[in-house]
Order: C-alpha cells, then structure tokens, then sequence
C-alpha cells in the first residue's frame, strides 16, 4: 500500500503504462477483426475504389497533346498568341517532327480525337494531314509552314494553335469546365455558345426530376407504409410481398411495360379513349418525355421509400397513438402531432434513398425519357460509350458523386443522419 | 365508501361482454359500478379481460354486449378524444419527440386553453409530481421513475374526472414502486378523482385500493375492500390468488351455523367457517392463512380439533420465519411465524400439532 501520489500515466500491475497493455490486449482482437473483412475489403478496393479513383482522375488528366507534341508545345511557349499572327516556322519544325515519329507510332489520330473534343473537326485534320505527312523528312523538306497550310486549311487557323496550345497542360480543369457548360481558351474559362450548353440544364433537370420522383414515393409510400406497419402480421407480410414484388422482375421489363402502358397507342390511351375522355387523335403524349421518366421511376423506386419507412413506423408503439386520443386529441391532430413526427426518420432515409438511386439513374431514362426526359447519367453514359470522351464522363460523374456528398452532409446538418433508420 | 352502488354510480359497467374473435368471451357479463372520488383496482392473471375491461372504459375498444356509463351517460359510442378520461399506460408513452412540458401541454392545447393558463397548470401538475425543473427536458432524459411522474403528470393535468391506469408500475424497480404506490393513492385521494387501476400485482392492490376487483375467466370473482379479500375469501381462485394460502382437500362432515367440521383425505379432522359448502358430504378445499395457523395448543379452544405434521424446511426471513410442514399429505404447507423473543424455532424432522381458529379457515368451493 504505497501512499505516493502517481502523477505519470496510470500503469499496468507489471509497471507498463496502462494504455499500452490495454493496446496489446486489443491488438489480437482487432486483428481478427481485420482478418474476417480482408476479403471483401480487397475485393471493394479492387473492383470499386480504384477504379473508381482512376476513372475520376480522367477528369483532370490531360497528358496526350503534352506526349504526343513536345517539340511543338515547347515551341508554342514563345508564341503569343494573342497578337493576332500565326506562330512562326519554328512552330510548324517542331510540329513536322512531332508529327512524324506520332505517324510513325500511329499516335496521331488520338491526339486529334482528343483535340476534337475542343475544336470540331480537328479530327479530320489530323487524319487527313498523317496521310501526307508521313512521307515527309524533317530534317530536308522545310520549310513547313506553306506546306502544311497547303495539306489543310486549318493549320493556317490561329484558334488551331489556340487550341493545342491552352490544351498542352498536363493537368487541366479543361473537362470540368466543359461539364458545367464553359471552355478553356487562352483568355481563361468561358462560357460555351449557345447552342452548345446543355450539362447545366441536365444537371438541373436530373435534380428537380429526383426531386419530384422523391416527393411522389413519399406522397404514394407513406399511406402503404402506414398500412403495411398497421396490419396484422399475416396480412402485412401478403401486403408486403407487393411491394416486393418489383425487386423479383427485372428492371427492363418493368420499365419496358411502362413503354407498353404508356405509349400513343398502348394500354392507358385505349383505355381513355375507349371511355371517350379522351378524343382518338388528342392522344396522350406520356412517354418519351418528363412524364414518362417520372411516372417509370417512381413505381420502380417506390419500395425503397416504403421499407425505410415501414421499418421505422413499425417502431412506433400503438401507445403512443392511444396516449394521445386519451388526452383529448382527434384522429388528425394525433397523426400530425404525435404519429408523424415520429415517423419522420423513415421519410428522411428513404428520400435520401430514393434520391440518391434517382439522380444516377440511368435505365429507365433512357428507354422512357426521350430527349426531354434524360437525366444526367445518360449524357455520362453516352460519352463513355458512343463519344469515347472519357475526360468529360469522368468530370460529369465527379460532379454527381460531389453533389450526392453535399446533399448528404447537408442533410446530415438538418436532420441528423442519427435519425435515419433503414432497419 | 359506497356500498350501494347504483343510484349514484360514477362509473357503471352493465352486462358487459367482450368478444374478439366471435367465438369466445373474454369478458363475460361484467357488472360493476363505482361512486365518485374511489379507487379501484382491477386484479387478475394475465389473460383475466381486465386490460380489456379498461380498454373498454377508455374508448380503444368497444363492447360487443352491453352499456358502459359515465355519470349516468353511455359512452358506448363516444370516441375516445370526447370521453376526457386520463390514462397512464404501463410504458409511459411519452411522446419522445416533446420535451416535458411539451407532453404535459398536449392535452391543454387540443382543448385550446390560452398560452398563459397553460402554462401555469403545467407548472402546477410538475410541481405536484415534484419535477418541477424537468419541463425542458425529453422523455428519453428520464429515468423510469421520473418518466413515470410525468406520465401521472400528463393524465391529470387537464383535470378529469377518471383516471385509467393500466399497470402504471410494472417497468419499476420494487423500491421505486413502493414509493409511487404511495404517491399515486396520496394524489388521487387530495385531488378527489376517481380512479381505475389495472394491475397483476396484488400486493399493489392491496395497499393502495378501496374495493379491489378479482378477476379470472373474465368475470369478476370478488369485488371487496382489501382486507375482506384477504381474510374472507369467497371462493378458492381469489383465496389461491390473493396472499399466500395453504389448501387441503376434503369433505364437508358437519355444518352447525357459520363452523363446519372437513374430512381431510388421510381421515383427519379441522374445524372450518362454510363459506360455498352449504350441507354435509360436499367436497371442498379448505383454505388457511400462513400466519393464522398456530402450534401452540394452549393458544386454541379445548375442543379444537389438530392436525399432526413434520417440519420439513425451516427458513429464516428476517423479521419471519417460515416453516414447510408436512400436513394431511400436502408437502407444501406454509406456515409463518412472526420473528418475537419468545419465537419457537422448530427444527427439520420434528413432529408437532398444528390448529387454527374455525374462523380463519374457510371451506370453499372444491
């Protein structure tokens, strides 16, 4: 029994720092802890993040023009190109000499798909040009400006040069700013003509469109919900295998028979015609546009708007409800001041749910929204697959994932992500 | 307290019945009535129809025979909201998302009393459970003592006439219930209100009630003040339910006015007040107090008649001891013995004589 006062860290009956004998008791425990989610922590890392890491980092990298033209962009570097005059013959050397070892190695016509993200026809240019070029010698043929402008018209273009020039970064905000509808040119960020801004306007429909989506699964989930987590068990699991139902067929087929119900011709028009309240050639236009985008994702979100909220209100004991009549409450004030107050946990999770799925939905869109009732992921899918502007896809996604975040936070700061309950 | 009950009853059940399902009766044929300002406990198993029986008196069920009234009013077909009953509900059901003062408003604000009026009656109804300074906390804050506070707070703040409790105390801890026993009699007898109580804990009817009512089956068994069902039992289930109780079977050999004479099984005799037995050759079970037997012969009447028994156990309690006593082939007999000075300690093994006074005894229903 010693009477001194300990002053240092408290210590272990063998004279170790207590912290540290508590770390070494816990070490093998979350050892085996780590041990039992390496697997699928590996497989996430490699099937998920670093893909996803890499295809992100698309959206800044920027090294074809920088690789594939070196001479030509340390040459550029003394050109101003906002005097007015086309680069000097220098230029057009260093070009010829690029040019020749990328014809050599076939890299030519990358670098023109990629300037022609930035200049329309520049592709061809490029095609077009490697076929003459390639005979060329470098070292005797010169001088090349004349000749090249006489291959093609657009090397005597200054915005030709403009344009390899603002693009020989290595790194570039050049995708973000064309995904939010401005370019990058040698005055600095600019908005893109008229014509040309679309993203803006999609990123602002895919949001509203999730909005609306969002409010029609609260509006149409909520009473199901309600009922679901009110029944008696044996009916609410019937009830339930309802709302499962959709998660058992395929997406297509769904959204395929919501093509079916809702086109010119199809199901829901015959029916209104049919019943004349609607005349036969003031047909109904549901598909093919907003309408049909909304009304096909809402029914194939819906369950994930209900079980959240089923699983919450099941939660909520028929006391309370109870309580509240017996103290003199009616039937709406003690929905509206004690039942669904409560409830409110199960609507944040699923609209958190719902939205999020929705503002990357990319599907349904696709076969229902026509052109006006694309979102978003659409144009994502189209640059990846159709455009090979990876860059772009890259940044739009960039975008998504950012906005999916802050809306997260966000709601984190209002509601509290505490109060979200999935289960 | 009122015997006669139907002029001026408060509270009258009528030829209650109560079927859910349309095939049995949960509560069969209920009458009861209660006078204003009592206090009545509704005791029973689970599965008895008292629950049910409050249920019905505060609107979330409905009768499928019969007429509950208020004040001489059928309420039958009064929804809930209108029938101004409070209601303690055994987990509280504090609104977790209102603060307390919050919860205790609820029920001024449906009845759109002023802001100022309100406040100072949820003053006053905090002040009378003492948590006076909890009004701006949540119900989850609480411990299950002071949620409970609040719950009896809320029923009483706008005042009514009845309250409903529905097993306020089972989540308590014994303490902590003894106390709130004591506190709920307390302001329900100050502020005059009538009271239903529903509870399976019979010591909890016992102390706090003016008539308790015993059900099983869904009927009332016995409605008496407490200490009439403890010590006059009229019939086996509320004398095997009620307090701790020792039962020998038999036959009835003799009745003379309010002492009968039993046959036990094994051919000895006791002495019995008939209470369901009304002639010789009857059946019964004879039912005796733990504490009212007694194994000092001089203490009884000469002609007593004993019983021979074996001390099987001896357990010291504190201020009692209990003996398990073999008696008439029933190993389980109890008997109880206050812990005083003079106190005999019997041993396991010893034989004794065990007998008791005809009154303590009664011979009810087999």
């Amino acid at each position: 029994m010693s009477e001194e006062t300990q002053t240092g860290p408290v210590l272990a009956a063998d004279g170790r720092p207590l912290k540290q004998s508590l770390a070494r008791s816990l070490r093998n425990q979350k050892l085996r802890a780590l041990a039992l989610i390496a697997p699928l922590l590996i497989f996430v890392l490699f099937s998920f993040i670093w893909p996803i890491g890499v295809m992100l980092f698309r959206s800044v990298e920027n090294g074809e023009v920088a690789e594939t033209l070196p001479n030509t962009v340390a040459a550029l570097n003394d050109w101003d190109s906002t005097a007015g005059d086309l680069p000097p013959e220098a230029v057009y050397q260093a070009f010829t000499e690029d040019m020749v070892v990328a014809i050599a190695a076939k890299n030519h016509t990358k670098i023109g798909t990629r300037l022609n993200y930035e200049k329309t026809g520049m592709s061809s240019m490029f095609r077009r040009s490697g076929r003459t070029m390639k005979k060329w010698d470098p070292e005797t043929d010169g001088p090349f400006k004349e000749k090249l402008i006489d291959v093609h018209d657009g090397w005597g273009d200054i915005e030709t040069w403009k344009t390899i020039q603002t693009h020989s970064v290595k790194y570039t905000n050049g995708y973000f700013l064309n995904a939010v509808d401005m370019q990058r040119t040698p005055e600095g960020a600019q908005a893109q003509p008229e014509e040309k801004r679309i993203l803006v306007k999609l990123f602002g429909r895919t949001m509203w469109m999730s909005m609306i989506i969002m409010g029609s699964c609260i509006l149409l989930g909520y009473p199901v919900a309600y009922i679901l987590a009110n029944l008696p068990a044996r009916k609410a699991n019937l009830l339930m295998i309802l709302v499962l139902l959709p998660f058992w067929t395929s997406l297509l087929v769904r959204t395929s028979a919501w093509k079916v119900m809702l086109q010119q011709q199809g199901v829901i028009n015959d029916v209104l015609v049919w019943i004349g309240l609607v005349a036969d050639d003031a047909r109904l236009i549901m598909i093919n546009n907003q309408f049909g985008t909304i009304v096909a994702m809402t029914h194939i979100l819906l369950p994930f708007m209900i079980l959240p909220m089923y699983s919450v209100m099941q939660t909520i004991p028929e006391t309370y409800v109870r309580a509240s009549k017996s103290l003199g409450a009616t039937n709406w004030t003690t929905f509206w001041r004690v039942y669904f107050p409560q409830s409110v946990p199960g609507i944040g999770a699923g609209s958190i749910l719902v939205f999020i799925l929705s503002i990357g939905y990319y599907i349904t869109p696709e076969i229902v929204g026509g052109t006006k009732g694309v979102f978003i992921s659409n144009r994502i899918a189209y640059h990846i697959s159709s455009s090979l502007n990876w860059g772009l896809a890259a940044a739009l996604g960039a975008i998504l994932l950012a906005a999916v975040l802050i809306l997260y936070w966000a709601y984190d700061k209002i509601v509290g992500i505490d109060n979200v309950k999935l289960g | 307290m009122a015997e006669n009950v139907n002029g001026d009853a408060f509270v009258e059940f009528a030829r209650v019945q109560k079927s859910y399902d349309g095939e049995t009766l949960v509560v069969k044929d209920l009458n009861l009535a209660l006078p204003k300002g009592e206090f009545l406990t509704m005791l029973g198993p689970s599965g008895s129809g008292k629950t049910t029986c409050l249920m019905m008196l505060a609107g979330f069920e409905t009768a499928t025979h019969g007429d509950i009234l208020l004040d001489g009013q059928s309420i039958n077909n009064i929804p809930p909201h209108k029938r101004g009953i409070g209601m303690v509900f055994q987990n509280y059901a504090l609104f977790p998302h209102m603060t307390v003062a919050e919860n205790l408003a609820f029920p001024l604000e449906v009845r759109k009393i002023g802001k100022s009026d309100r406040e100072a009656k949820v003053k006053r109804a905090l002040d009378m459970v003492q948590m006076g300074d909890f009004g701006g906390r949540r119900p989850g804050q609480l411990s299950g003592g002071q949620q409970q506070r609040i719950a009896l707070a809320r029923a009483l703040v706008f005042e009514p006439e009845l309250v409903l409790m529905d097993e306020p105390l089972g989540a308590l801890d014994k303490q902590l219930r003894e106390h709130m026993q004591f506190e709920i009699t307390r302001l329900a007898h100050e502020l005059g209100i009538t009271t239903v109580y529903v509870t399976h804990d019979q010591t909890e009817a016992l102390t706090m009630s003016d008539r308790v009512a015993v059900f099983d089956d869904g009927r009332i068994q016995q409605l008496a003040p407490p200490d009439q069902l403890y010590e006059s039992p009229q019939n086996s289930f509320v004398a095997q339910f009620i307090g701790e109780n020792n039962t020998l079977e038999g036959v009835v050999k003799s009745i003379n006015g309010d002492h009968c004479i039993v046959t036990l099984e094994n051919g000895e005799e006791i002495d019995a007040k008939p209470v369901n037995v009304t002639q010789p050759g009857e059946r019964t079970k004879v039912s005796i107090r733990p504490e009212r037997v007694e194994f000092n012969k001089e203490r009884l009447s000469d002609d007593a008649h004993t019983l021979k028994a074996v001390v099987k156990e001896f357990i010291y309690m504190g201020d009692i001891f209990r003996f398990r006593l073999s008696v008439a082939g029933n190993d389980d007999f109890i008997v109880k013995t206050r812990n005083a000075p003079d106190a005999v300690k019997l041993k396991p093994g010893e034989q004794i004589e065990i007998g008791w006074l005809a009154t303590d005894c009664h011979a009810l229903d087999a």
